[in-house]
């Protein structure tokens, strides 16, 4: 099976975040695979592993995003790609992202392609279902049990904590939600094998794309961060008092009620 | 002079850092509690490799240099220490033997398991009658055919509960002293073996250690490891190979103690202000600090002289000692500025406190560092 893994470097949201600009201050993050992609990317190895085949993991993005890519290798995907758009591409959104992967996949060849259900820094979730839909490919989201049978993929989605029950047939995209599968930690030796797996470098030039081609069509106008939390308050005196207090600053302070 | 990591060596260490913080902190009070490992983190960190630390990658292990190892034995020692002791005995003491001094068959018949964690390894030198006097051993081993017999008793060797492949050091010509002993690879199933009393100690819960008793245990002779009659050189040579492995896991402590206290002193306070404020608390911590810088430093120094090639055997005793000194110093200046706290079993401070104190006994105690670089120097002054 040829097996393509879209793969996105974002920053931890689990760290401090720091705009500035306008901008996410890259100094001083740390930059993770995108936790859903890591689903992904599990995936994409264990079906390896049962039906054969080759696992390609793609990313979009600069020369730092090597080091996920290492990562994703050294999980034991076989191969990875970069897609440099340092140089070429100053603003990009889900458009560009698309229609560069669209060029990408133009002459592969694909059984499936596993993507994550959102990816955590900008939550739109559109990536994959565009992709698939460019390529002409049956598309499902947010997988949580997926099983291979011939041409046909015997699918669980998760449904707003609901499961839905579905089959689809190959060539497929698939996006990946929590529950899936356990992702592994890089095994040491597979990191020291990382190292001669092939990693290849492409830009917009190799794909026949230029900058015009890849031009966002959104614009950001706005980054800021959610209000700090303020300091709780601790009601005191009698119970019925307290409940009193609480209703009316409900009603009146916060206006949830 | 080039004092940074290669991108592996970062890339390694950066994963086992994430593995060791992520699911080994997360049941460390557990391990504590139950003084057992979980299973799971067993087969985990088995699949991550880490058994394979100390072995050549032709052999299924990671085949880095010293350097390498200590930089992961700092993460390593990051956490519950009973969990470090369980993996640096196996790594160290317990795969050294074979990786340095087996020949072709028996690195191709045991490392590969043992890389994969399939069979624990162990060191068993130590007796009721011959600790830091390591050349008083009275087990014996007396040749019969094509194998040797072995009688006697070792104790408190670690991992023995769970280990499968054991180096064991044993009197083959009782005329010679320590020229009269040989080093075995002893199976745990081979007849005669049997694993004795299982210790119950001051701290490294978690991680065993008991007596072997050796009765009528055959051994072929295919399992004599090196040469016969040199066994007290060889386990010289592998506690010496052992010990900046062990200084890196004390490092690793260290600095985990350091990253708790200031948390903590930042955190907590006191007449009005954090109590790292009190310059009292914030000197405690300054000193703790350089203490560890300077471990630091002489840790990937005697590594770095390893993998150089270099003769390490006063330099390695100087780490031991300081490694295990430092820790002691810095675990209890860590209890001192968390105060009640650092007392109190609900965190990890006293545990970490309890586990420093075997560094400075075990693989040879200070004073027997002492000894060894005493000796040296005044080999060196001759
Ligand atoms: C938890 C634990 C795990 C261990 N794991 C292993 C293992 O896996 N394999 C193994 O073989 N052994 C192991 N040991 C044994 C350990 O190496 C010995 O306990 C240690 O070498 C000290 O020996 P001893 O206990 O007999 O103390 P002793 O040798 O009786 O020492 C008692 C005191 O006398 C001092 N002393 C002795 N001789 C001298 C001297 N010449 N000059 C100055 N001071 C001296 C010592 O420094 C010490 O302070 C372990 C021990 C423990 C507690
Ligand atoms: C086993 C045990 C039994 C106890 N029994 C009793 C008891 O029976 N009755 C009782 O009342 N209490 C008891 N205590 C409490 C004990 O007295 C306190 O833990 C102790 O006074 C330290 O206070 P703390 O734990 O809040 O630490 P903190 O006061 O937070 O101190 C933390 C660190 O900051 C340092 N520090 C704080 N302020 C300053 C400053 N101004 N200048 C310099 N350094 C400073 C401290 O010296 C310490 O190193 C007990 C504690 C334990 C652990």
């Amino acid at each position: 099976m040829n097996i393509y893994v879209l793969m996105k470097r974002t920053f931890d949201t689990e760290e401090k975040i720091v705009i500035s600009n306008g901008r996410i201050e890259e100094e001083g993050a740390e930059f993770i695979i995108n936790p859903y992609d890591e689903y992904a990317i599990e995936e994409a190895i264990q079906l390896r592993d049962e039906h054969g085949g080759e696992v390609t993991v793609v990313t979009i993005g600069s020369e730092d995003a090597e080091k996920q890519l290492r990562t994703a290798l050294a999980m034991g995907a076989d191969k990875a790609v970069l897609i440099n758009t340092e140089d070429d591409v100053e603003e990009s959104d889900q458009f560009t992202t698309v229609k560069i992967l669209e060029a990408f996949f133009d002459d592969k060849e694909y059984d499936l392609i596993l993507a994550g259900n959102v990816a955590i820094d900008q939550a739109s979730g559109q990536i994959g279902p565009r992709l698939a839909e460019k390529l002409n490919i049956p598309y499902v989201t947010t997988i949580t049990n997926l099983k291979i049978d011939g041409d046909t993929a015997h699918i669980e989605r998760d449904v707003e904590g609901d499961v839905e029950k579905l089959d689809a047939s190959l060539p497929l995209l698939v996006t990946c939600q929590q529950g899936l599968n356990e992702p592994r930690y890089p095994s040491l030796p597979g990191i020291m094998k990382a190292k001669k797996k092939p990693l290849e470098e492409l830009e917009l030039d190799d794909l026949d794309l230029d900058e015009d081609d890849v031009e966002p069509k959104t614009k950001t106008i706005e980054v800021f961060l959610p209000p700090a939390k303020e300091a709780g308050k601790v009601l005191e005196g009698e119970i019925d008092d307290q409940v009193k207090e609480l209703v009316s600053l409900l009603r009146n302070e916060s206006k949830v009620i | 002079m080039n004092f940074s990591f290669n991108e592996d060596i970062l890339f390694l260490k950066r994963n086992v850092k994430d593995f060791i913080q992520t699911e080994v902190e997360a049941v460390a009070m557990d391990i504590e509690k139950e003084d057992k490992i979980p299973d799971r983190i067993i087969t985990m960190s088995k699949e991550l490799g880490l058994f394979g630390l100390s072995i050549p990658e032709i052999y299924g292990g990671l085949g880095i240099g010293m350097v390498g190892k200590c930089a992961l034995y700092e993460e390593i020692g990051a956490t519950h220490n009973g969990y470090t002791t369980l993996i640096g005995a196996h790594t160290g003491i317990g795969t050294v033997g074979i990786v340095e001094l087996g020949n072709k068959k028996q690195k191709e018949k045991y490392l590969p398991p043992m890389a994969r964690g399939e069979r624990i390894g162990a060191f068993a030198l130590t007796e009721p009658s011959a600790g830091s006097n390591a050349s008083n051993i009275k087990t014996t081993a007396v040749k019969k055919g094509d194998k040797y017999i072995l009688n006697g008793t070792k104790h408190y060797i670690t991992n023995a509960t769970i280990a499968d492949v054991f180096t064991v050091m044993a009197v083959t010509d009782s005329s010679k002293g320590a020229k009269g002993i040989t080093s075995f690879i002893v199976e745990k199933d081979f007849p005669g073996f049997k694993v004795g009393a299982v210790e119950s100690k001051m701290g490294l819960k978690g991680s065993q250690s008991a007596e072997i008793i050796l009765e009528d245990c055959e051994v072929p002779e295919e399992n004599v490891l090196g040469e016969v009659g040199k066994g007290y050189v060889n386990a010289l040579k592998i506690l010496t190979n052992g010990r900046a492995g062990l200084a890196a896991r004390n490092l690793g402590s260290c600095q985990k103690l350091l990253d708790l206290s200031i948390t903590y002193t930042e955190e907590r306070e006191q007449f009005g202000v954090p109590i790292i404020e009190h310059q009292a608390v914030a000197h405690m911590i300054a000193e703790m600090a350089v203490e560890i810088e300077a471990l630091r430093s002489f840790t990937y120094r005697v590594a770095w002289m390893v993998d150089e090639g270099e003769k390490v055997i006063k330099e390695a005793a100087m780490l031991k000692l300081y490694g295990s000194e430092v820790y002691n110093r810095v675990a209890d200046k860590a209890v001192q500025v968390h105060g009640g706290i650092g007392y109190i079993s609900d965190y990890p401070i006293e545990r970490f406190f309890r586990d420093a104190r075997i560094t400075r006994i075990y693989e040879g105690t200070s004073e027997i560092q002492k000894n060894i670089i005493a000796g040296q120097l005044r080999k060196e002054y001759e």
